[in-house]
């Protein structure tokens, strides 16, 4: 075994990991009320009014960031349940179960600030779109994965029960992300990749950009926390 | 002020994003934190 591969598994102890924890997750709340105040300032004081949407737009600045962390969260969730069956590491379930309830707040986030918002634009809170309904289905993923494992009183077997469903379940996460270009959707393409420009003002996007990444200083911030009370009520 | 609370008259759906999401983390922020002191006790 390596000195690096010997540092990774030192960690991957929930002893080892539980003090660390402590220490980094101040540092990632303080993170998040900054960025999340630099956002709002930007979403609602400098970026401009929509030409076409007025002031109604400025839910993309809760709603995009707040569905990509829903994306996110289940696919860094089901890596470490993946882990955790891999390898047999204690960490990685409590770190899955962690995630869980954080990943589900988010995708009802963007599910609520999406009906909000399709209300004014579309004329309707909710349609069965592909968009809509494979985020819906990625709520009931989250929330059929957390009370799989309340339903379990082992917590090991918990784990591995979990772990499956996740995995299975990542599946979903492609279908959301590609589902606007698959069907026929009435919700919009992507606004922002990687290969092209953001189709919109810059203040609108470093709006955006600014949130998400206050949520996912927040999401990391929780989940430390939540990590370390399942690691002390399991007493490891 | 008030213009800026109007929102072109699209409060309802603006202030409604952006309150139940404050909520939302507000509530798990309180939630994780009782569940944390319980733990250690």
């Amino acid at each position: 075994m390596t000195a690096a591969g010997t540092r990774w598994f030192w960690y991957a102890s929930p002893q080892t990991f539980y003090p660390l924890a402590g220490k980094m997750a101040p540092a990632f709340a303080i993170a998040a009320v900054v960025l999340a105040a630099a956002g709002l300032w930007v979403g609602l004081f400098v970026a401009p009014t929509d030409a076409q949407q007025g002031e109604a737009y400025r839910i993309i600045f809760i709603h995009v960031p707040a569905a990509w962390m829903s994306m996110f969260i289940y696919v860094v969730m089901a890596g470490w349940a993946a882990l955790g069956l891999a390898f047999n590491t204690r960490l990685s379930g409590m770190m899955a179960s962690a995630l869980a309830p954080t990943g589900a707040l988010f995708t009802f986030i963007a599910l609520w600030t999406g009906s909000l918002w399709g209300k004014p634009t579309w004329g309707t809170y909710w349609v069965w779109d592909a968009r809509l309904t494979s985020e819906l289905i990625l709520l009931f993923l989250y929330l059929g994965f957390m009370a799989l494992q309340a339903a379990i009183d082992d917590p090991r077997r918990a784990d591995r029960a979990g772990a499956l469903l996740a995995i299975v379940g990542v599946i979903n996460v492609p279908i959301i992300y590609f589902s606007v270009k698959w069907w026929n959707t009435l919700h919009q393409g992507a606004s922002v990749s990687l290969k092209s420009a953001p189709t919109m003002a810059a203040t609108m996007f470093a709006g955006m950009i600014l949130m998400a990444l206050a949520f996912w200083m927040y999401a990391i911030a929780v989940t430390l926390v939540r990590v370390r009370c399942i690691i002390a009520e399991r007493g490891a | 002020m008030s213009e800026f609370f109007a929102m072109g008259g699209y409060a309802w759906y603006v202030w409604g994003s952006y309150g139940v999401t404050f909520a939302c983390l507000a509530i798990e922020v309180v939630l994780v934190m009782k569940r944390s002191r319980e733990a250690k006790t």
